[in-house]
């Protein structure tokens, strides 16, 4: 295989819209580039048992128009509209997204909300690691030099709702900030599971288990939103940039998760596509 | 390194180093200038051609990765002097200023119509909002992709 032959001086690319960009800024510097686009075998969007598999060398553009996705999470619908360009769409994975490990990457939000699993494949076999465990830091993830992310499954949660709401300077741009969620409700309006991602602005493995801890067990009532979206605010750790100074971002994590909940519960009640 | 690709429906080989970009092999090998190139990171939309069908933005693809591909240019819309709808709408309806995000606008236009042949305006601005047209002419380039929906047939044309 040719990663083990090249080691840590190949990459893999994909869709090549986040390692080009890299690479014209001198941010990466492969000996090696390993084209994957013939693996079309990893393009793929099922139900498998109680999961949804999604491959990884599946564009956004698939991922945006997928009934199976939305159907059972149109947080993936919400995310991908807002993720670059129709053009861009066309040609970017879901693998090679979340390999880039970009702090305001919109998708390592998703899988982090709805607790996804990442399948890694080597010559020695495969592993599964939690989306949660996936990033080690910015640019960074688990995924070794001659290991391939080949799927990502997420558990179906039938009745349960979820949206993403992302700010951004101009369409199609990275997040100012953005947050995400699922949320399944019981018989009496009671928060059974949930989940919630933020990007861009420093939460740790792009989620943040205060919120949902407070969270499960109450009423979904308005009131318990906002103070998990408060819970969401102070886990956040954002940096001042050319995006907007740090407490702005803190201020959008909350208000994001906030709108993102409501969204989400209205969705898990039927009252909301 | 050796790569061959299909360009408008012939077939080409040449000598290119692993790190060209395709609009570059496009533009300055082949001379095919009709693919421009703008902000060399995939926002502004200049440098679309099709690959295999699909609208990419060319300054993102390593020519390389188009080896044993069909790329389809600008310069391939026009057929035995007859031009492309879109690109008789792009004239019709005043289309274009600078013309510089002309070419990919009409692919794009173009793409568009072959997945759904009668787009409202809605769907042909998002179609298009990943071009951007710094003259700001989205308007007539709105009506021009409409003028090619509604005559679909290249005999209809008149120049």
């Amino acid at each position: 295989m040719l990663l083990e032959r090249h080691g840590p001086d190949a990459r893999l690319v994909a869709g090549g819209h986040s390692l080009l960009p890299m690479m014209k800024l001198r941010l990466a510097a492969p000996e090696f580039l390993v084209d994957i686009n013939d693996l079309t075998d990893l393009d793929y969007i099922r139900v498998d048992g109680d999961e949804i598999a999604i491959g990884a060398m599946t564009r956004h553009a698939a991922v945006l128009s997928s009934a199976i996705l939305a159907e059972h999470y149109p947080i993936f619908r919400d995310a991908e509209r807002v993720i670059a360009d129709p053009i861009v769409r066309n040609r970017g994975t879901i693998g090679g997204s979340v390999c880039q490990a970009d702090p305001s990457e919109d998708l390592s939000a998703v899988a982090a909300a709805l607790g996804a699993t990442m399948v890694i494949r080597s010559l020695e076999g495969t592993r599964t690691v939690s989306a949660r465990e996936f990033h080690t830091g910015p640019y960074e993830t688990v995924v070794g030099p001659t290991e391939i992310l080949v799927e990502q499954r997420v558990p179906i949660r039938p009745g349960s709702g979820s949206a993403y709401e992302k700010l951004d300077r101009r369409a199609g741009d990275w997040a100012i900030a953005a947050g995400g969620c699922f949320i399944s409700l019981d018989g009496g309006g009671v928060v059974t599971d949930v989940g919630i991602g933020l990007t861009a602005v420093g939460a740790h493995h792009f989620c943040c288990p205060e919120a949902e801890a407070f969270l499960r067990g109450r009423v979904a009532s308005d009131e318990h939103l906002i103070a998990a979206a408060a819970k969401a605010a102070e886990a956040a750790n954002p940096q001042t940039d050319q995006r907007g100074p740090a407490d702005y971002k803190r201020h959008l994590a909350g208000e994001l998760t906030k709108r993102a909940l409501r969204r989400a519960v209205a969705r898990a009640r039927g009252e909301e596509a | 390194m050796q790569v061959t690709m299909t360009i408008n429906g012939t077939e080409i080989s040449r000598e290119v180093e692993p790190r060209l970009l395709l609009v570059h092999f496009l533009r300055d090998h082949l001379g095919l200038t009709g693919t421009h190139w703008g902000c060399d990171t995939s926002n502004c939309g200049m440098c679309v051609v099709t690959m295999d069908g699909v609208l990419v933005k060319s300054c993102t693809v390593l020519t390389a990765m188009a080896g044993g591909r069909e790329i389809g240019t600008v310069e391939g819309m026009e057929r035995d002097g007859v031009l492309d709808p879109v690109q008789e709408g792009f004239m019709q309806e005043h289309g274009l200023q600078c013309g510089f995000c002309t070419p990919a606008m009409m692919l794009t236009a173009r793409a568009l119509l072959d997945a759904t042949p009668d787009p409202t305006v809605g769907e042909i601005r998002e179609a298009i909002c990943g071009t951007t047209c710094r003259c700001t002419g989205y308007e007539n380039i709105v009506r021009a992709v409409q003028w090619a929906a509604e005559h679909p047939a290249r005999e209809e044309v008149t120049a």
